[in-house]
């Protein structure tokens, strides 16, 4: 392939930081996010598919190290579970990105998106609506400190010994065995390569496979997309892909907003980051799928299967910018429940403070 | 006060220093991206230019809220 950039206009630099901005704040608050709304956006603004990936990692791992410091001053990472989840992680994400080379041999470009919009639901609907039911059932729960019991699973866990592979981790307060903790950073890598936001599956894995509290594995996911955001950008820098100055403008609003993400977690109780995390998801979700009738009817599925005939142009047009929209919209959602949560958090400490004085 | 004005100094540093950092990178954008398509050991160069700006303009950002007052609540577990 041959490399080219695009020019760069001021709309599209103003755009690409504010989106910047937004996705560092989900990130400093929830551990990921804004990659998926960042790659479809430079993708419409002309640059190629394998480009808009590489600028998009090459501007994650700066702001995924920043948020990680920052976040270890309120002492919230586990730098040893993420450097172990991490390097996993990065060999899921080599495995992910054979698997997606794959299938775009076998199926095509079409097949491709079906298969990533197929494994963003699933995971999405699985995943995701047990974080946000969690995060109801603290909420109705009326738990002082906000933090949910540890999963049957987690309790299991913890329990199984096997001689050899035990490692302390001071977020969990137990020894765990890393043939657990090799298998969730596999599927986070795997995940990062398919969809681009490994935390919608790393975060939770953490919080009740191992756990971990939703803040420390939030943060320690900032780990994880340091390592992969840097193992991914080498890679890609190596074969040229990376255009540094879109990813450097990215990274101009994304560090104001990973400074701010990772200050409101400071106000807010254990399950507000499960709210963020299972609003966003259940959006994505949405987005997603209105894709696969799309993909389905590109690929004849509609008609083969269920006799339905094919979509229009229009239709099909309708539904690719509803679901972007959507996407900016989850973003945007996202943004918004930090922001309160932050003004008020503020606020209150401020008023107690007053009083205290 | 004193410390006031080190953090007003400190955030003023910085700023100058990230925005001469975009400065930089957008005056020879074109001789940067002509390396970066090279590939090979030339991925040192925009991953080196990730990490001085991650250095540089992530410590401005973060004083820059420190100024605007918008802190920290406390340390959450250790």
């Amino acid at each position: 392939m041959e490399i080219s950039f695009i020019n760069l206009e001021l709309s599209n630099v103003l755009f690409l930081f504010f989106v910047g901005f937004v996705g560092g704040l989900v990130s400093g608050f929830i551990g990921s996010g804004g990659a998926f709304v960042l790659t479809p956006a430079m993708m419409s603004m002309g640059v190629p598919a394998i480009m808009a990936v590489a600028s998009n990692m090459c501007h994650k791992f700066p702001k995924a190290l920043i948020g990680s410091m920052k976040r270890a001053k309120y002492g919230q990472v586990d730098v040893k579970l993420g450097i172990v989840l991490g390097i996993s992680a990065e060999a899921g994400v080599l495995y992910g990105a054979t698997i997606q080379t794959q299938i775009k041999e076998t199926f095509g470009d079409v097949g491709s998106n079906l298969y990533v919009s197929m494994v963003f639901v699933v995971v999405l609907a699985v995943v995701g609506g047990y974080v946000l039911r969690d995060a109801i059932k603290i909420y109705k729960s009326g738990s002082t400190d906000g933090t949910a019991k540890t999963t049957k699973l987690a309790l299991w866990v913890q329990s199984v010994n096997i001689p050899g592979t035990m490692m302390y981790f001071p977020s969990i307060g137990a020894k765990v065995s890393v043939l657990f903790t090799i298998p969730i950073g596999f599927l986070t890598g795997m995940l990062a390569a398919t969809i681009a936001v490994g935390g919608f599956i790393g975060v939770p894995a953490m919080m009740y496979v191992l756990g971990v509290p939703a803040l420390m594995a939030s943060a320690t996911e900032l780990v994880i997309a340091f390592i992969m955001g840097m193992g991914g950008t080498i890679k890609y820098a190596i074969a040229g892909y990376v255009d540094i100055r879109l990813a450097m403008v990215i990274l101009a609003g994304s560090l104001f907003g990973i400074q701010l993400g990772a200050i409101g977690t400071t106000y807010v109780k254990d399950y507000t980051v499960k709210i963020v995390m299972g609003v966003i998801m259940m959006l994505v979700l949405v987005s997603r799928g209105l894709m696969v009738p799309v993909y389905l009817s590109k690929m004849g599925y509609l008609e083969e299967w269920w006799g339905m005939g094919t979509l229009s142009e229009n239709t099909i047009q309708f539904l690719d910018k509803t679901s972007y929209v959507m996407l900016i919209f989850a973003l945007g959602v996202g943004a918004v429940i930090i922001l309160y949560a932050l003004i008020s958090g503020y606020m209150k400490h401020n008023k107690e403070q007053a009083a205290a004085n | 006060m004193e410390s006031k004005r080190n953090a007003v100094f400190m955030t003023v540093l910085l700023g100058v220093m990230s925005a001469t950092c975009y400065y930089l990178l957008y005056h020879f954008n074109e001789q940067i991206l002509e390396w970066s398509k090279q590939g090979g050991w030339y991925f040192m160069v925009p991953v080196s230019i990730a990490f001085l700006f991650s250095i540089v303009h992530g410590g401005f950002t973060g004083h820059f809220w420190d100024l605007l007052g918008v802190k920290a609540k406390t340390t959450k577990k250790s």
